[in-house]
């Protein structure tokens, strides 16, 4: 009986710890996963999440504000780019400046392909 | 034949690679925000240093021409060397100067405009950096020119220069 019991508490604070835990990270867990696709503009080459910079510190607070005020992963990106520029996101979007980028292992996967093709099956 | 192509095609692919880099050399790496002109400023409301009154931006700024607002600290070296030229625009022009206190002490920045002077009509502080964000900076010092509808006409990173002033002075009038 004794033993039951020790468990039965055992078992309620075990779970009682996970929940606090899980309701604690669900903001920070965000605000990592977004400082994580963001480049710090003070030390170049880090991301937010890694740099302890006075700009990255503030900025991590501001994305954990608005995701407190309940704005979406995308309309933080959005807010940014409208403040900083297209830079500050590690993944760039699709125009004219980077159509060669974007679009050359694309031509290099079909001209290879076509190598392969003519290697098997026409020889 | 077939070998001398193979060989030319090297040495061009190596030339190629080659210039791209020896360009590259010349270029800064280091990435400034471009100057986006003519964009609104966010609004913000903000406590005053030295009365703790709050203000919302756009009550002070929209009641002047032209409003410059400084981003600035106490612990922040080139913030030192730009506030005397601070103090002339202020003694020179009537231009309506803001500051925006960064991350700051409010001892540390009170004891900073007794001992260089005060050119600020008001000082709103920043404690925890997040409206500088909102501004669009990302350090200090730094400095925004706007008008009366809120909108930023130049951005100056970086302590403002002499050659900074004189633009600023054409600009007002």
């Amino acid at each position: 009986m004794m033993k039951l019991i020790k468990f039965i508490i055992f078992i309620s604070f075990f779970i009682l710890c996970f929940q606090k835990l899980t309701v604690a990270n669900n903001v920070s867990y965000e605000v990592d996963k977004i400082s994580k696709n963001l480049r710090c503009l003070i030390c170049q080459g880090q991301s937010v999440y890694d740099s302890q910079s006075d700009f990255a510190i503030s900025m991590k607070l501001l994305i954990k504000n608005k995701i407190e005020n309940g704005e979406t992963e995308d309309q933080i990106y959005n807010y940014l780019k409208k403040q900083y520029g297209e830079w500050i996101v590690y993944d760039p979007e699709f125009d004219k400046k980077n159509l060669i980028l974007w679009g050359f292992p694309l031509i290099l996967f079909i001209f290879g392909g076509l190598l392969i093709y003519r290697k098997v099956f026409i020889n | 034949m077939k070998k001398n192509i193979f060989y030319l095609s090297i040495l061009l692919f190596f030339t190629f690679i080659f210039t791209i880099f020896y360009i590259g050399l010349d270029k800064p790496n280091f990435y400034k925000p471009e100057e986006v002109k003519n964009k609104s400023l966010e609004d913000f409301t903000s406590t005053e240093l030295f009365s703790n009154k709050q203000f919302n931006s756009k009550d002070i700024i929209e009641k002047n021409n032209f409003t410059l607002i400084n981003i600035w600290s106490s612990w922040c070296t080139p913030c030192r060397s730009e506030h005397a030229i601070l103090m002339t625009l202020s003694e020179k022009t009537d231009l309506n100067i803001i500051g925006l206190n960064y991350k700051d002490k409010k001892n540390n920045a009170v004891k900073f405009l007794d001992e260089l002077g005060d050119p600020f009509s008001k000082n709103l502080i920043d404690p925890d950096g997040i409206i500088s964000i909102s501004l669009g900076a990302y350090g200090v010092p730094e400095s925004f020119l706007l008008n009366n509808e809120s909108r930023i006409i130049r951005k100056y990173i970086g302590p403002l220069t002499s050659d900074n002033i004189s633009e600023i002075i054409k600009i007002i009038q």
